[in-house]
């Protein structure tokens, strides 16, 4: 009985958990293509402007990157993404030119400060309580070894006086 | 000491659902703009009224409204009696961008509605939005005299936001240039 209600209660902290794995955001994105005609040189060039324009977020229709909205900003973003990559200018520049002007938000992926510690690892520090609530639970739910139950002389004294009592009555 | 453990749940409810209410009423569409206090982007871009090109140079030395608009954008016609209003009445200064629209709809949208702008200026690729920071009109920035952007407003402007926002906002940076 008291292992059935440890087991239903680590599924419920499992449960939990998960819960607040999805709601942090590590789910990945799923990213819908748009529709630009646009002509690198490299392949290289190419895949960087994918992946900009998949790690940058839509300012207008948030919740969606660059590659996914069809919005009038995010399609002068990716043109500027583009015209910046011709320019031979590199990712970090482009992403500062991002920061400029959208600030933190720009960024899917948001840069390591201060501010976004708790973001980046407020599932690791969810993931340690779970933890360490688990272990605590399988502990107490560990059945007793047979020094732990096995009674010392007194006790077994005490033990012979109530049954003897017993009997009497 | 165990038995306090027996609230532990209650308290993470309490804590959850402070923020999660709060949370209800924060809205999501306004962001910080990381160009307050920053001056204006450079820009020479043809002026929708007369297609002359204009720069920084040729903006107000006092402080004025950037108002983002476009012939496209109904929250800027909602907001047009307001800024016409403030135009007659003399209040401040009024330039435009023009954003993302085109030439012809853009002055036909003034020959409709009225014009509460000095002038406009015709970001017909987005570009000068984009410098700005801007990610859909209607969006409107105040500017003080030395072409700093001191404060930003995004979305349709209404007498509340009017009285209780752009004027005192106005106010403090008028205030600072007459020091």
């Amino acid at each position: 009985m008291r292992r059935m209600s440890a087991l239903v209660r680590l599924l419920c902290l499992s449960l939990l958990l998960s819960l607040g794995a999805a709601a942090t955001g590590m789910w990945p994105q799923v990213a819908v293509a748009a529709v630009d005609a646009f002509e690198f040189e490299t392949d290289e060039q190419q895949r960087r402007f994918r992946q900009m324009s998949d790690d940058f977020r839509c300012p207008m229709c948030q919740n969606t990157s660059l590659t996914g909205s069809s919005g009038g900003v995010a399609e002068d973003l990716r043109r500027e993404i583009y015209l910046m990559i011709m320019d031979g200018k590199t990712d970090e520049e482009i992403e500062q030119f991002m920061l400029e002007r959208y600030g933190d938000f720009i960024f899917y992926r948001p840069r390591l400060t201060v501010e976004t510690l708790l973001l980046w690892f407020g599932p690791l520090l969810f993931l340690v309580l779970g933890g360490w609530i688990i272990l605590g639970i399988i502990r107490r739910a560990q059945p007793m070894t047979q020094e732990q139950v096995a009674l010392n002389d007194e006790e077994q004294q005490r033990l012979k006086a109530l049954l003897d009592n017993v009997k009497r009555d | 000491m165990s038995r306090m453990k027996l609230f532990i749940p209650v308290f993470i409810f309490m804590v959850m659902a402070v923020m999660l209410w709060r949370g209800l009423y924060l809205d999501p569409r306004t962001l910080p703009s990381v160009l307050i206090d920053k001056p204006l982007p450079d820009f020479e871009l043809p002026r929708v009224e007369d297609e002359a090109l204009i720069s920084k140079a040729d903006l107000p030395d006092e402080p004025f409204l950037l108002n983002v608009w476009g012939s496209y954008c109904l929250p800027c016609l909602q907001e047009n009696p307001i800024l016409m209003a403030a135009k007659e009445a003399g209040v401040v200064p009024i330039v435009g961008v023009n954003y993302k629209d085109k030439l012809n709809l853009a002055r036909l949208w003034m020959d409709d509605n009225g014009s509460p702008f000095d002038f406009s200026i015709m970001d017909a690729d987005g570009r000068l939005g984009i410098n700005l920071g801007v990610y859909g009109a209607p969006e409107t920035f105040i500017v003080d005299g030395n072409g700093v952007i001191r404060y930003k407003h995004i979305g349709v402007i209404d007498y509340k936001t009017w009285d209780e926002e752009i004027m005192p906002a106005l106010a403090a940076v008028k205030a600072e240039a007459t020091l």
